[in-house]
């Protein structure tokens, strides 16, 4: 998050592009410069089950998440005063995000917890509305919107302090900024995909490294899941031994407490995979926002690919063009065309009909060359744009990545110690038979 | 050999004790247990309660007496250490060990080395060595039930194994084997009554076991109790018979639920080590995609390396110690059953022949024969027996228990230890990194975007030639069909 001159000159860039946005703004918000993080405390402090029509009219329970936000100068002053709330629904979280990928596409924008739980392992329910889901999601929810508040290009974004402190018309002023209008079509980038000629190598490269990236994740997750599987079978067998000991000590004289007490390990050693298990969760979390996150770098790639595409395709097209006007002009045909043949064929044009062509032509190469001036342009401001970012998003994956798998060696070393004790504790009682 | 205990060596008749202890034994040093060589916990003070002389009515009470010292002696070793570290000597040493294959035309078998050491002048040489093959402990087993029926003979491990499916010469196997031997073998040296049977002697000492020749040197109890006639039934089975009973059904349910709980434990970490391995691996692979990232990941894929293997040594641990003593403890109840059992036989048979004697003596006044006493003394010495290898019985269990579970516990301590290690080494490596990079990183930082010596730096140079390269293209064609023109 390097605070330099540049963040300014991309938020101003920014205030101009939100034409029809609300005009209300709060007055803590008006600081350019800095990150939204520093301006204020952002939190999503409850979820809380609500019932509503739809939009088919159908009754139905939905999530909403409060969210928190307070100015941080208040509370460095050390005044606690009441924070500003709203609350807001996984939807419009969706489209928040959706505006914003459409806003900035040369940004690897943070993505939003999933939708629906994936890589369970059997213990955990895919319920949406399970409470432990519930919770996990909001967490998520609160850390999508830390890192984009704290993100150098996007916490200056309009709609997004709306979202933050407008409940109502807030919508509206999302679809009045048109972002819908400006996505690019999927058909469209995927063609770009395949026929692009000269994407960038180091683009090109890091798509290359998104795939790797989802696809180590994803494997990952999934073989978790089944190790976390076997482990909870591993451990609950062990409550067995709690039962059966019980029953063999009211048959013993010498031997009965011992082996009763051992039992009673038996069973907390049993019961102890839940939260080992439970505290894993919070890894997985953070392997799936990677996850998500590649697929962000990967639409960036993708987006160079496009921009690189309409560049090539407008280049093409003034070409040709003005190979027409050329073969026009002199008279020569370079190329095959149906003019040619039937001017051979039929006899040439009138001086009139060339003159209103060459006319013509000249218009539209005049109309290309501009196209193909502000192609170059958008392809080298997204290519220089994302660049900066991709280095940015590089440097927290490291950084992210590093952590959570220092934090994953915590709780191994933990379950560890916990199992260490168990077992000592029950080897004091057997020596005790 | 304790000079000061008075023992009854009760095979050898009313000697007295000053001739039983051979000068021989005076002379050398009180034999402790050797480095390779253990012995099984016996008590000295069992060996006066038995009564392995076949003519002496041993009373009960005096029986009773002992049973006191007895659990005084059990008080005294509760203190839960190696319960074969007897401080007091004993006179009989025995060791299974050195499994050798035998191959000939006609079979392949195992033989074991089986040392023995000694004091007792039952034995012509203090010292032996002999080699012997399961079917040589089947044999010594065989002849100790048949000649001393009233007393609880150890169990052997099992004599079949599915040619198909276990392979009777892997390591694993033979060894898992030669421990139940030595048990076997060590059991039977520390009983007071067995280890001086003369079958015994031969098994330990002869060259060549002769099986086919029957040794004629029966006991006289033997022969008596095997001609038990069959037919009689009990009536009432005296309640201390009636509790050992209960007891046993119960512990032989309980066990038989440990060793399944055992082995589905095994079946789940198996299970469970398969997918770790996987998990391992893809880690690994990962790094192989990461710069930054590439060392932690792989030393994350090592420390689960580390804990598979951990875990593998102590599923191979348990399916070795473990499994096997339960399965040898279920056999051990199987034998105290079928001793209970003849005891009954023998209770029925007197009881039967002293009801027929008595409505005889009713009818003609035919005083009761003799035979019925004699029947009444082997009831008698039946019942004193086995309340003595009870209380032995009873006491091993409870030791050889306590071993195998804190053995059991002591084994998942140290599968815990050893992961502990793995992951903190790996976290203080990735923390010595943290720190290595956060000081390069923030060096970097006051430079601004300039020359950069590592790979972001470079791809950023390269970035700017690649847009070059690439915006110069349009332009070019651009400047060319201009020039054309």
């Amino acid at each position: 998050m390097a605070d330099d001159g540049r963040e300014e000159s991309l938020g101003t860039d920014d205030d101009s592009d939100q034409t029809g946005a609300d005009g209300s703004l709060n007055n803590t918000m008006v600081e350019e410069g800095s990150t939204l993080m520093r301006r204020m405390e952002i939190c999503v402090a409850e979820a809380e089950k609500r019932s509503g029509k739809n939009a088919v009219s159908m009754q139905e329970t939905f999530t909403v998440y409060l969210i928190e936000t307070r100015p941080m100068d208040a509370v460095a002053e050390g005044h606690n005063p009441a924070p500003d709330c709203l609350w807001r629904r996984y939807s419009e979280f969706e489209l928040l995000r959706n505006y914003l990928i459409v806003t900035y596409p040369y940004i690897v924008v943070p993505p939003l917890p999933e939708k629906r739980a994936e890589f369970v392992w059997h213990k955990l329910s895919a319920d949406n509305m399970d409470p432990d889901f519930v919770e996990r999601r909001r967490v998520g929810l609160e850390n999508f919107l830390l890192r984009v508040a704290s993100h150098p290009v996007l916490c200056n974004d309009k709609i997004l302090c709306y979202f933050l402190t407008e409940e109502h018309g807030w919508k509206e002023a999302v679809y009045e900024t048109g972002f819908q209008a400006k996505a690019d079509s999927r058909l469209r980038a995927l063609s770009a995909t395949f026929r692009v000629r000269n994407p960038d190598k180091c683009f090109m490269e890091m798509k290359h490294y998104s795939d790797e990236l989802q696809s180590h994740t994803s494997q990952l997750l999934r073989a978790r899941a089944r190790v976390a599987d076997r482990l909870y079978g591993v451990f609950k067998v062990h409550g067995n031994y709690g039962r059966v000991f019980s029953e063999w000590s009211a048959i013993e004289k010498e031997m009965g407490d011992g082996l009763q007490s051992a039992g009673h390990h038996m069973d907390a050693y049993a019961a102890s995979i839940d939260d080992i298990l439970e505290e894993e969760e919070h890894y997985a979390d953070q392997l799936k926002e990677y996850l998500f996150y590649a697929e962000a770098l990967r639409a960036v790639c993708r987006k160079h690919e496009l921009t690189q595409f309409e560049l090539e395709m407008a280049s093409q097209d003034l070409i040709s063009k003005k190979q027409q006007r050329e073969e026009l002009a002199t008279g020569i045909v370079r190329t095959f065309s149906f003019k040619g043949m039937t001017n051979k064929l039929f006899g040439q044009e009138a001086p009139e009909q060339r003159e209103a062509r060459l006319k013509l032509l000249e218009d539209l190469i005049a109309e290309g060359e501009e196209t193909v001036k502000e192609k170059t342009i958008e392809r080298a401001e997204h290519v220089e744009k994302a660049w900066v970012d991709i280095q940015r998003f590089k440097e927290q994956k490291d950084k992210d990545l590093r952590e959570a798998l220092i934090n994953y060696a915590v709780m191994q070393i933990s379950m560890c110690k916990k199992g260490i004790q168990v077992w000592s504790n029950a080897k004091e009682c057997f020596l005790k038979m | 050999m304790s000079i000061s205990a008075p023992r009854g060596l009760a095979s050898s008749g009313q000697k007295p004790i000053t001739e039983i202890l051979h000068p021989l034994s005076a002379a050398e040093e009180p034999l402790s247990p050797g480095p390779d060589v253990t012995v099984s916990g016996g008590r000295d003070k069992e060996v006066g309660l038995t009564n392995g002389t076949p003519v002496e009515t041993p009373s009960p009470a005096s029986a009773s007496v002992l049973f006191n010292r007895l659990q005084l002696d059990d008080d005294l070793d509760s203190d839960g250490r190696d319960p074969y570290a007897d401080t007091e000597t004993h006179d009989l040493f025995v060791t299974v060990d050195d499994p050798k294959k035998h191959v000939s035309t006609m079979e392949t078998y195992i033989t074991y080395r089986v040392s023995t050491k000694t004091t007792r002048i039952e034995f012509d040489l203090p010292e032996y060595s002999v080699r012997r093959r399961y079917q040589d402990f089947d044999w010594l087993r065989t002849k100790l039930e048949d000649s001393q029926p009233t007393h609880l003979i150890p169990p052997l491990p099992e004599k079949f194994v599915m040619k198909g499916v276990v392979d009777r010469f892997s390591e694993e196997f033979v060894e898992t084997r030669m421990k139940a031997l030595d048990k076997f073998l060590k059991r039977v040296a520390d009983h007071p009554v067995l280890s001086f049977n003369p079958h015994l002697n031969a098994f330990l000492s002869a060259k060549d076991l002769n099986k086919r020749q029957g040794l004629a040197l029966l006991s006289k109890v033997g022969e008596s109790v095997k001609n038990v006639a069959g037919g009689y039934k009990l009536r009432v089975r005296p309640p201390e018979f009636c509790a050992m009973g209960e007891y046993l059904d119960t512990f032989n349910q309980k066990l038989g639920t440990i060793d399944r709980i055992a082995q589905r434990i095994l079946k789940e970490q198996s299970e469970y080590l398969t997918e770790l391995r996987e998990y391992g691996t893809v880690y690994a692979s990962w790094a192989g995609s990461e710069e930054e990232l590439q060392r932690p990941l792989e030393g994350v894929a090592g420390c689960v390396t580390t804990c598979c293997g951990a875990l593998e040594d102590m599923s191979e641990n348990m399916g070795q110690d473990f499994l096997p003593v339960l399965r040898e403890y279920i056999l051990y109840i199987e034998s105290m059953k079928n001793v209970l059992r003849k005891r009954d036989q023998s209770q029925a048979e007197y009881e039967g022949r002293l009801e027929a004697a008595v409505l005889r003596k009713q009818e003609d006044r035919t005083p009761i024969p003799a035979e019925v006493e004699k029947c009444q003394d082997k009831m008698e010495c039946f019942n004193a027996d086995l309340k003595a290898d009870w209380e032995r019985w009873q006491s091993n269990k409870r030791q050889d228990f306590k071993q195998l579970l804190t053995g059991m516990a002591d084994k998942n301590v140290t599968h815990y230890e050893k992961c502990q290690a793995a992951w903190e080494s790996l976290i203080t490596l990735l923390q010595d990194k943290q720190t290595e990079d956060k000081t390069k990183s923030e060096g970097r930082r006051y430079k601004g975007h300039e020359v950069n010596p590592d790979s972001e730096g470079h791809h950023a140079d390269q970035n700017e030639r690649g847009v070059a390269a690439a915006a110069s293209k349009p332009d070019d064609t651009y400047v060319t069909a201009a020039a054309r023109l």
